[in-house]
């Protein structure tokens, strides 16, 4: 009921035309899907309401007075000055005040049960570490949903900003400062992120999915990441890891439990299992991966990974081992 | 040019004396060496103009890029480029330099003086304005405009992630330009509190200059911390110190700070003058006195001593303690109440007036609509949860050209509308005037309003592009599309005052049966001297009072005459003293001379060495410059003799 009556206050503010046009993909502040973004929402929608009255009226006064044309009038220039410009605004102003302070206090409630992550701004990616499962990965956070999530932010270069508009506000990645984040995914589900600090070249292309997945498939992602790796499972596999490790690759990127340990690049050790890449430019299928090995400035100009120039049967082989990292 | 003792002068020859004391060398001589307040000031507000077109066709191909998803009208160098140079331009060569040029133009008018307290360092501020301009936009000359954002956060518009010179034309022309702003506010300070009118008390100054006063007061204490800020950046890029670097012990948000505590009070820098405007042109067209005079004045001021408690809620994301920045969206919040009671006193005015519906006051009810906007949204960024998700996404964008291009942009198409018959003589057409009002202010709002929501649809801001599929299409459409119609709207202005030049209607000495004592001159544009005679204030509204006035001037017979003529075929005009309101001694105007454009351009070359590294650039303009001002200070000796 309440959602009902906020919506019916939002469209007013918003405009009806504008928000049909809204589509239902967009990573949408005002539909929530965590308890800290959900009041987050709950005071946008009570300030988008009270700001339609305000504005309303007070545009009223302005052009109903302009249009008057008379000088008659039985409300006194006192009256206008202490009731609206003083007495009205004082009320509301205190109001939203005393909403802020509550809000706030509950979203920076730390809690004991959260899930520890590390999140790592690199121009222009995200570095993604679980300290206490020992797990690593970039660009896609695996969380667990339902429980609470608190995320320490670090950049190594310059400020970047983690948003997730459905689930938090943003806090941004500051070099040598330690930030803090916490949200609660409620569903299972796909939440868009965005780099929000211009953070320079590519900063347009600075995305990153948090997904939130059911604990037990969670559970089973992380044991899965905890377990030795296993050796090629096939030939052409064998080939492209070859290719991996002696090539330009192993140097800039992490596969767990092999020689590639290089940390300029993202951590590729589950790089099979995700959506995108490069950090959610492109969706991850062989053609865009061929396309991104062998120029990936094409895809997004400005990225720090420089070409890889490969046979096509090299290329072949790695794109095999990378699709099966898992 | 000496008067003969024996009889004393007529009338007409001592007009015509005066004509020719106060006048200026024409063409390029006359061009470099005025010191006159008019012609400063206009020079201002033309050449900001040349800057507000270039940086609204940097602003029409930023949306041409963003107009559609993954689009390739430009590359994302370009992009941030222009960006940068679009908000820098904006802020530092458009709407800062224009308020400055009306304030020039006007003030002298306003307060029934001859000039500005200082002529010179008058003319100084405008070479150092237009010297900085050119200075930051040689950067396209040789290719390398700035790309780390018109704010130059580090550790991205450091040297390591900002390499090549581009950003040192940000960071030295930030500095530069800051010269300007600081002398100009020096200037326009004592000017207010030494030059006014016999009769102009305080609490009888035009709200124009109530505004100009809070604005000069928050320049002198807000631009320090902006030159402090760019000076240690330049430091960190140039001599290799780490102010700003956490491997080296500094801080980044040091950067953030120092920026954002000018930052924030520059928006009502820009706002206040701007509210000036509109309560100045409110009174005249709704036909009735302001009222709560005493209320706008005091909003006024209040609204610039709250502005420096404020800057905090542009960092409400970088991880600050709680409590303190519990402060801060407390002070952001309680701006708005002044805000509120400026906002009403001229609402009652509008309220118990009979409105005239011209183009000024068009102007004037589209900053009402727009400003009510802006600073709706304005308290909702105080509140911390909601600012967390609306920073730097789209909805600032709306909220910031909301208050910055509509509640500052305006009102000064208003005052071009207001003052300029004043200023050329001539009138601009009503009929092509309101055209152009509807037209921006449709597209403005086609333009501005949609970005909120795109904002919490979750788009960033500063971002070249996005993919498709996000659902961001259409209103991104819709924006461009606003903004083209919006940058039309004001290319009719343009054409409005170029058509005026050609037929505009003569303006006379007061075409809109207005208020203030810079519609008293006796023709449009003023005499040089602006007052043959020194008007008498004998109220708020003089030219209203006029009954008043006779009166007065009869009253006060002595102070005024003896200020009348002689003053001006002296080339003087009277200082007063603190709060007195009379005048008590008389200030010589300075003759015409080059040496404000000399040590503005041995200024320059400072820079100019400092950008390219080479001290011997850097000691010439050090030469240049030392040469202008040690001359400028011994010809004032000879001058008081």
């Amino acid at each position: 009921m309440a959602r009902a009556r906020h919506r019916v206050v939002s469209l007013a503010a918003v405009g009806l035309v504008l928000l049909a046009a809204c589509s239902r993909e967009a990573p949408n502040v005002l539909e929530p899907e965590g308890p800290g973004a959900k009041s987050v929402a709950s005071v946008a929608y009570l300030m988008f309401g009270l700001a339609t009255v305000v504005y309303v009226v007070v545009a009223a006064f302005i052009i109903i007075g302009a249009l008057r044309g008379t000088k008659d009038s039985r409300i006194s220039d006192n009256a206008f000055i202490w009731i609206g410009g003083l007495v009205v605004p004082t009320v509301i102003l205190a109001g939203l005040a005393v909403v802020t302070v509550k809000t706030t206090d509950t979203l920076r409630k730390p809690d004991a049960d959260a899930l520890k992550i590390e999140v790592t701004g690199y121009r222009f990616w995200w570095g993604v570490k679980y300290p206490e499962q020992n797990v690593s990965t970039a660009n896609e956070i695996r969380v667990p949903a339902g429980r609470p999530i608190e995320i320490a932010l670090q950049s190594v270069d310059v400020i970047h900003s983690f948003w997730v508009p459905q689930l938090a506000g943003k806090v941004d990645m500051v070099p040598g400062q330690r930030n803090v984040i916490r949200f609660t995914a409620d569903k299972p589900g796909e939440y868009r992120g965005q780099c929000a600090e211009f953070c320079g070249l590519q900063h347009a292309k600075m995305a990153l999915l948090v997904v939130a997945e059911e604990p037990g498939e969670y559970e089973r992602w992380v044991i899965r990441q905890q377990r030795p790796r296993g050796g090629p499972g096939s030939e052409r596999e064998a080939a492209g890891e070859q290719v991996f490790m002696r090539s330009s690759c192993a140097g800039c990127h992490t596969v767990r439990d092999t020689e590639a340990q290089g940390t300029l690049g993202p951590d590729l050790s589950d790089f099979g299992s995700r959506r995108t890449l490069g950090a959610v430019a492109v969706e991850n299928n062989k053609a865009n991966l061929a396309g991104w090995i062998a120029n990936s400035q094409s895809i997004k100009p400005g990225n720090l990974m420089p070409p890889v120039t490969l046979e096509p049967d090299e290329l072949l082989n790695l794109l095999e081992y990378l699709e099966n990292l898992r | 040019m000496t008067v003969t003792e024996e009889r004393p002068p007529t009338p007409e020859e001592e007009h015509e004396a005066i004509e020719l004391l106060w006048e200026e060398a024409p063409g390029a001589p006359g061009f470099f060496a005025s010191v006159d307040h008019k012609r400063i000031g206009m020079r201002y507000i033309y050449t900001a103009f040349i800057f507000f077109f270039i940086a609204g066709l940097q602003a029409l191909l930023l949306r041409a890029q963003l107009t559609s998803p993954d689009s390739q009208v430009m590359g994302p160098q370009t992009y941030n480029q222009m960006f940068t140079m679009h908000g820098t331009t904006m802020i530092f060569l458009f709407n800062t330099p224009v308020l400055a040029g009306f304030g020039n133009y006007l003030l002298p008018l306003q307060l029934g003086t001859r000039d500005m307290a200082f002529p010179r360092l008058n003319a100084f501020s405008y070479w150092i304005f237009i010297l900085a301009a050119i200075f930051m936009y040689s950067s396209y000359l040789v290719g390398r405009p700035p790309a780390g954002g018109w704010f130059a956060y580090v550790p991205n518009a450091n040297k390591t992630y900002s390499p090549g010179i581009n950003m040192d034309f940000w960071g030295l022309g930030v500095t530069f330009v800051g010269i300007s702003t600081t002398v100009g506010a020096v200037n326009f300070i004592v000017t207010i509190f030494k030059m006014r009118a016999p009769g102009m008390t305080l609490n009888r100054m035009p709200i124009f200059v109530w505004s100009i006063l809070s604005m000069a007061v928050m320049i002198l204490f807000a631009v320090p911390a902006l030159t402090v800020g760019t000076v240690l950046l330049e430091a960190d890029r140039l001599f290799g110190t780490q102010f700003y670097e956490a491997a080296g012990g500094g801080s980044p948000l040091l950067y953030q700070h120092l920026f954002w505590f000018w930052g924030h009070p520059e928006v009502y820098i820009l706002f206040i003058p701007a509210a000036g405007m509109v309560s100045t042109i409110v009174p005249v067209f709704a036909r009735r006195r302001l009222a709560g005079y005493k209320w706008v004045a005091a909003s006024l001021v209040g609204i610039s001593f709250i502005s420096f408690g404020v800057w905090v809620h542009h960092m409400f994301a970088t991880g600050l303690p709680a409590l303190a920045m519990s402060f801060f969206s407390a002070a952001s919040l309680i701006i708005a109440i002044p805000s509120g009671v400026l906002f009403f006193c001229l609402i009652a005015t509008i309220w118990r007036g009979e409105v005239e519906w011209t183009v000024p006051f068009l102007f004037a009810i589209g900053w009402f609509l727009i400003f009510l906007l802006g600073g709706v949204t304005g308290v909702m960024l105080g509140v911390l949860p909601f600012n967390w998700q609306a920073t730097d996404s789209y909805f600032i964008v709306a909220h910031f050209h909301y208050v910055l291009n509509g509640a500052v942009v305006f009102p000064i198409f208003g005052a071009l509308y207001y003052w300029l018959p004043k200023m050329t003589g001539r009138m601009l057409d009503e009929k092509l005037g309101k055209v152009s009002f509807w037209i921006m202010f449709v597209g403005f709002n086609l333009a501005f309003f949609p970005m909120h929501v795109l904002g919490f649809l979750g788009m960033p801001r500063r971002i070249y592009t996005y993919s498709e599929g996000l659902g961001w299409e259409t209103l991104n459409l819709v924006v461009t599309f606003g903004s083209g119609l919006f940058g039309l709207g004001t290319l009719l202005t343009l054409i409005n005052f170029f058509m005026s030049k050609v037929k505009g209607k003569p303006a006379g000495a007061n075409p809109w049966n207005a208020d203030g004592l810079e519609w008293s001159t006796p023709t449009s544009p003023p005499p040089e001297c602006n007052f043959e005679s020194i008007p008498v204030a004998a109220g708020r509204h003089p030219l209203w009072d006029s009954e008043k006035l006779e009166e007065a001037e009869s009253g006060s017979d002595e102070a005024t005459r003896s200020m009348g003529p002689p003053g001006a075929l002296n080339r003087q005009t009277p200082i007063l003293s603190g709060l007195q309101s009379g005048p008590e001694e008389t200030m010589d105007i300075p003759e015409p001379t080059y040496l404000p454009f000399i040590l503005a351009l041995g200024i320059a070359v400072i820079f100019m060495g400092l950008l390219i590294q080479a001290a011997v650039v850097g000691v010439l303009g050090l030469a240049v410059a030392a040469i202008g001002i040690t001359t400028w200070l011994w010809r004032t000796e000879v001058d008081l003799q």
